[in-house]
Formats: C-alpha cells, sequence, structure tokens
C-alpha cells in the first residue's frame, strides 16, 4: 500500500517518469479500490449481527479502517518528511503534501464514526476513551501541520518546517498513545471499543481495509500529480514574469568586475 | 595597527554557479566571482537588484538555489560564517541592555581562538568614537550611535571576511569616513570586505560589481 | 563554553527584566486559575478534585504564551543572525535559549503554583507531590514550546498558532504530571511510575528539541 509507493518513488525519483509511470497506474488502483471496496460493502451488509449491537457494529467497518488509515497516513508522512530533510528527495515534499489532507480526512471519518458507533453503546457522542482520544489527538496533529504549511509564504520554508513537525509528531505519537492509554486506564477501566472479534466480523473488516488503503493510494497518486502539475505552471509562470522586457538594451554599461 | 587574523596568508571566497530567488523572482543565475583576500568589494545596483539576498547567501542564512560558496586557501574543514562578520540592515543590539553591555555580549558569543588579537569592548567603543555612550542603554541611542555601536562589533573579534550591508545608513559623514577607514585597514592587513552601499564609498583596493551584471548573466542564461 | 553561558545569562536578564515576558506569564496563570471558580462556582470540594489538572493545563497555557517569544526578539533585531556566526554550533544556541526559558519562566511559575493552590483548595498532601511533577515536567515544556517557537517563527500569526502546534504535544507530560499527583493521593509509592516516565519524556525532549529547533532555523530562506 503506501509501502509501495514509497520504493517505487525511490526509482522514480524524477518526476517526470512519476508521471509517466502514475498515468498507468492510477487507473488500475482506482478500478481495484472500487472493486474491493464493492465487495467489501456486499460482505459487511450479508454479515452477521451483533447480539449486542445489532446492525449498529457495522459502523466499525467504517471505522476501524478509517483510524488505521489515519495512523497509517501519518507514518507515510513522516516517511516522506524523512526523506525530503535527509535525502532531499525531489518527490518528498509533493508526497507528504499531498497525504496530509487526505489523512485528516481519514482522521475525521474515524472520529465520526466512532463517535456514531459509541451513541447506542454508551448513550453518549463522545466519552473520552482511549482510542478516541488518541484519535482526535492525531487529528491536532494533522491540523497543526495544514495549519503551519498555509501560514509560511515561502514553499520551501514551508516545505522543510512542516517536514520538521511532522517527524516530532511521529516522534511523540506514541508516547501519546501511550499516555492516553494510561490516562484512559486510570479512569475508566471498561470502554474498550474492540474487544473481542468475532472472525466473522474479521475478514469483511480485512476487506475494508484493503479497499481504504487502495482508495488512499489512488487518491494519493492523483494529489501528488495534481500537485506536480501545479508547480510545473508556477514555473512556468515564474519564467515569464522574469522574461526581461524589450527595454533590457538600456542598462547601465558594464562596471570593471571583480575577477 | 590592524588586528591579526585567523588566516597566515592569502584566501579567497569562490562564488560558482550561485543562483538565489526571492519569492518569485531569479535575482541572480550562474554567478562566479572569486573575491580575493586584501580586497574590498563594492556591491552597488538598484533597490531589490539582489545585494541584500547576496550577502545573506554568503553569510550562510540562505541556502542558494544552486551553486556554492567556498573558501579557499584557507586550509580544509572551516566552516565560512564563523570567519565572518555580518553587518545588517537590522544592529543586532538589545534595547535595554548598555552599549557596553551589548558589545560584551557579542565579544563572548564571537570570540575565536585568537582572542589575544582582539580588541577589548573599551577600545572598540573608543575607535567609533562612542566611548561615551558606554554606560548608556542601546535604546536611548540614536540611530547613527546605534550604528557604530553595531559596527564596534567588528574589532571585537578577529574575523577575515566582513560582509556589510549598507554599513553607512544612518551615519553622518564623519561616521562614513571612519566605515571606509575601517575597511581599508581591513584590507590592508589581508582581510576581504565585501559591503553594498548606495554611495560612492573611496575605500582604496576596492573593486566595483553591479548586481545588474548579474541580472545580465540571468539574462543570458533565460533569453 | 563561555558562549554557552553568555547566551544564558543574556536571555534569563532579558525575560526578568523590564519588558520581559515573565510578569506577563505570571500574571496569566493567576489570572486563569481564578477563572475556574468564577465559570464552575466556589464548590470548594469540587476545586480541591479538580486542583491538580487546573493547575498543571494553566502551567503549560502560562508556558506557551511566553515561548513564542524565545527566538522572537533575536529574530527581528538581527541576532539570531548573528547568533549562528558563533563558533557554538546552532543545536548550542537553541539548547542555551531553551535553558534560559526553563530558569527564567518555567521555574518561576512551578513556584508560583503553592500559592494558586491556595486558591483552589488543594489537599495539604498533595502539594509536594504537585510540586514535584512540575519540577521535574518542566523542562519538557520548555523544551517542546521551544521547538514551537522555532518552528513558528516566521509564519503570519505565529504566536497563536504554536498553540495550536505544541498543545497535542504537551499531552503526555499533562497526563503524567497529574497522573502521578492523583496516584500520591492513594499511596505515596504509587507515584513513582509516572514521575519517572515523566523524567524521561524531559530528559528525551530536552536531549532532541535542540536538534528540532535549529533544522526549523535552519529552513529560513
Amino acid at each position: 500500500m503506501t509501502d509501495k509507493n514509497q520504493t517505487l518513488t525511490q526509482a522514480l525519483a524524477n518526476p517526470t517518469r512519476f508521471m509517466a509511470f502514475s498515468a498507468w497506474l492510477l487507473p488500475i488502483v482506482a478500478v481495484l479500490a472500487a472493486v474491493v471496496l464493492a465487495i467489501a460493502v456486499y460482505m459487511g451488509l450479508n454479515s452477521p449481527v451483533d447480539y449486542q449491537q445489532g446492525h449498529t457494529v457495522k459502523i466499525m467497518y467504517l471505522h476501524v479502517p478509517a483510524a488505521w488509515l489515519a495512523m497509517g497516513v501519518y507514518v507515510a508522512v513522516a516517511i516522506s518528511s524523512f526523506g525530503l530533510l535527509v535525502f532531499r528527495h525531489p518527490l518528498a515534499d509533493v508526497s507528504a503534501k499531498a497525504a496530509v489532507p487526505l489523512g485528516a480526512a481519514f482522521t475525521f471519518i474515524a472520529l465520526v464514526t466512532g463517535s456514531l458507533w459509541g451513541k447506542p453503546m454508551w448513550g453518549a457522542y463522545w466519552v473520552w476513551d482511549a482510542r478516541l482520544t488518541s484519535v482526535l489527538l492525531l487529528f491536532f496533529l494533522y491540523l497543526g501541520l495544514m495549519a503551519l504549511r498555509s501560514s509560511i509564504e515561502d514553499e520551501t520554508e514551508a516545505a522543510k518546517l512542516t517536514a520538521v513537525l511532522a517527524l516530532v509528531g511521529v516522534a511523540l505519537l506514541p508516547v501519546i498513545k501511550f499516555s492516553v492509554e494510561w490516562w484512559n486506564t486510570l479512569h475508566q477501566p471498561s470502554t474498550r471499543m474492540t474487544s473481542t472479534m468475532h472472525p466473522s466480523f474479521r475478514y469483511p473488516l480485512l476487506v475494508h481495509a484493503l479497499g481504504f488503503s487502495l482508495l488512499f493510494l489512488a487518491m494519493h497518486l492523483k494529489a501528488m500529480r495534481n500537485e506536480i502539475l501545479r508547480r510545473r505552471v508556477r514555473a512556468l509562470e515564474m519564467v515569464a514574469a522574469n522574461r526581461p522586457t524589450s527595454d533590457a538594451a538600456v542598462l547601465a554599461p558594464r562596471t570593471e568586475g571583480a575577477s | 595597527m590592524g588586528a591579526k587574523l585567523t588566516f597566515d596568508g592569502p584566501f579567497s571566497v569562490e562564488l560558482s554557479g550561485l543562483s538565489q530567488r526571492r519569492g518569485t523572482r531569479m535575482l541572480f543565475s550562474s554567478l562566479d566571482l572569486s573575491l580575493p583576500s586584501g580586497r574590498a568589494l563594492l556591491l552597488t545596483g538598484p533597490n531589490g537588484s539582489g545585494k541584500t539576498t547576496l550577502l545573506r547567501t554568503i553569510a550562510g542564512f540562505l541556502k542558494p538555489l544552486s551553486g556554492t560558496v567556498t573558501l579557499s586557501g584557507a586550509g580544509d574543514e572551516v566552516d565560512l560564517p564563523e570567519k565572518c562578520h555580518f553587518i545588517g540592515h537590522y544592529n543586532g543590539l538589545k534595547a535595554s541592555m548598555t552599549a557596553e553591555e551589548n558589545l560584551r555580549f557579542w565579544q563572548r558569543v564571537l570570540a575565536s581562538d585568537h582572542a589575544g588579537d582582539a580588541r577589548s569592548v573599551n577600545d572598540a567603543l573608543i575607535e567609533l568614537n562612542i566611548e561615551h555612550l558606554a554606560d548608556i542603554p542601546a535604546g536611548y541611542l540614536s540611530a547613527g550611535q546605534q550604528r557604530r555601536l553595531a559596527l564596534a562589533r567588528l574589532l571585537l573579534s578577529p574575523r577575515p571576511i566582513w560582509l556589510m550591508d549598507e554599513p553607512t545608513a544612518a551615519l553622518d559623514d564623519a561616521g562614513t569616513r571612519l566605515v571606509v577607514a575601517l575597511v581599508d585597514r581591513h584590507t590592508a592587513a589581508g582581510g576581504l570586505a565585501i559591503l553594498s552601499t548606495h554611495l560612492p564609498l573611496p575605500v582604496q583596493r576596492g573593486t566595483g560589481f553591479d548586481m545588474r551584471d548579474a541580472l545580465r548573466e540571468r539574462e543570458e542564461a533565460v533569453g | 563554553m563561555t558562549a554557552f553561558l553568555a547566551i544564558v545569562a543574556r536571555d534569563i536578564r532579558l525575560a526578568i527584566g523590564r519588558g520581559g515576558g515573565i510578569g506577563t506569564a505570571l500574571g496569566f496563570y493567576l489570572i486563569v486559575v481564578s477563572l475556574i471558580p468564577l465559570g464552575l462556582g466556589p464548590d470548594i470540594n469540587l476545586l480541591a478534585r479538580i486542583a491538580p489538572g487546573v493547575l498543571w493545563v494553566a502551567l503549560l497555557l502560562s508556558a506557551l504564551l511566553s515561548a513564542d517569544g524565545i527566538f522572537a526578539a533575536d529574530e527581528a533585531d538581527g541576532s539570531l543572525d548573528i547568533l549562528s556566526m558563533s563558533a557554538l554550533p546552532l543545536e548550542a544556541v537553541t539548547f542555551a535559549k531553551m535553558a534560559a526559558h526553563w530558569l527564567s519562566t518555567a521555574l518561576p511559575l512551578v513556584l508560583l503554583t503553592p500559592l494558586l493552590g491556595l486558591l483552589l483548595n488543594l489537599e495539604g498532601a498533595a502539594y509536594p507531590t504537585l510540586l514535584l511533577s512540575m519540577l521535574v515536567g518542566s523542562p519538557a515544556v520548555s523544551a517542546i514550546g521551544a521547538v514551537g517557537a522555532a518552528l513558528t517563527l516566521r509564519a503570519r500569526k505565529g504566536g497563536q498558532l504554536v498553540a495550536l502546534l505544541v498543545l497535542p504535544l504537551y499531552v503526555p507530560t499533562l497526563i503524567f504530571g497529574v497522573t502521578s499527583v492523583e496516584a500520591a493521593q492513594t499511596s505515596p509509592a504509587g507515584a513513582a511510575a509516572p514521575l519517572l516516565i515523566l523524567a524521561a519524556i524531559s530528559l528525551a525532549s530536552s536531549a532532541l528539541a535542540p536538534f528540532a529547533a535549529a533544522a526549523a532555523l535552519r529552513a529560513r530562506s
């Protein structure tokens, strides 16, 4: 999934080659995603009804993969950030910039579906259980990345600063999750959403996860292509803006240059 | 009497293929300059032509779009910024600290191994004719006095390369003559000074470089 | 060594002197804590229960308020440029500034806490652990705040942005700080684990933050 993305971009560091390669890969991934998701929906609708939760347990098929992807995309952003700062990989910032809003969207879906799932179970839309709280904090980290990037004028500077922030975040993320677990077990020992899962839920869940991952990959490729095109347009605009006017011939005579 | 520099013998600063932009504007592209020691380079050109950006790129504050800035003749493993003094648009002074306290701080921070050749804070104040302001908080000084205080930093620690962005800004005629004298002494002792200026400065061993020539090189590259 | 100490000494002097951030930070701490009873009602039993958490949150917010200034003043008057030309590596410069913030701002905030504990009717037995947890966690507060300050130095609305970036990163410090106090209330030995974790977080962030802050400062263009 995201791993496949990384090794391929290493081999195809050239943006032009990436554009060529993604041009045929993207439709394939998109079609695959649609097919897998269709299968997933079918499996989900036909999976047994939970004796406690009834049909509402099936929100899990959206919630759990969304939460997994929220985490996974952040790791992908961190890897891209590492690629930018350490290897100066030319596509690293494109990858990170494209992935962040997608990750934030998956995080938001995880939060909303988690809240909707929790309401029938516990009677409230938000009870501060460990998993949802961790996802909420992850959402804040994504918001921070987007806010930082949008508030820096210079694109190169914004790229490096968001890369540093992403790496700081990924280093602290395990600590944050651990601390939230700790906090939760002290205060609310019994609200865990994913307790034992019956095997008949497991397969639809995995298929959903695969479908969403393919969906992310497709959207990520598309977003990267858009970003590369946007940067090309900007470069062309820059050249046009800097093109000398016809008055250029009337410059001051050349002074003695240092040799 | 000049401060002994940290290099024995001549050196030069080499700009090779240097390109830099500001926002969306390319300022210079494929700039090749060799700047030998014992000389002063005067950067001229209109506002926005890239004088400040070039100085800041040499100082290491900005990474160039492409190309390199290297020090040659100085031995290996030398970090260029550590061998430079930088006088920029801002003076680097804290308003609540006295003139003497400001200089004392910079002397400690910019100290090099050859500290024995540095001027004392008091001597530096005397040289810039502001010793009577030693105990006055820098915030109460006039713009010209603050500029002199900033320039006093040059004498606190012997560094061979001086990067100066409009050093005579806010200075009166006497102050301008003082800057010229300081630069002359520096280059006579074998140092290198690179300064940007709007006015003609009668420095000895000086060479001019108009930033519009860097522009011309860029046009040739683009067109 | 002398360059490092010169930076620490100067930053402390500037923070404590007129126009420095220390007064505002202490005042903010006092006011935020005072808002809580005003918002929740003066039920002193309720206040006593929530006091450790409230004090920790208020401390973090107050420290955050002042963290913005760690690099901003030097950037504005050109000092940061000159500092980067010192023989001292930029990481040492950022570490010096972090240490100065800790000594001049974070520690005084911690020392004000007992007084504010009185306002919230903090349980007498909780004072030692609360103060200890704040002492142990305060380096992390300065370290993470400094990274936020470096990242937002050239951002529009940098001061507000720092809060958005840094507060999620403060969560572990907050949690282990507060739970150590709560654990101590049941058994003194129970506070050991969270305090040790807090110490580890402080040490690790103090060691790594200078590198992250220096990387952020180098991104300038």
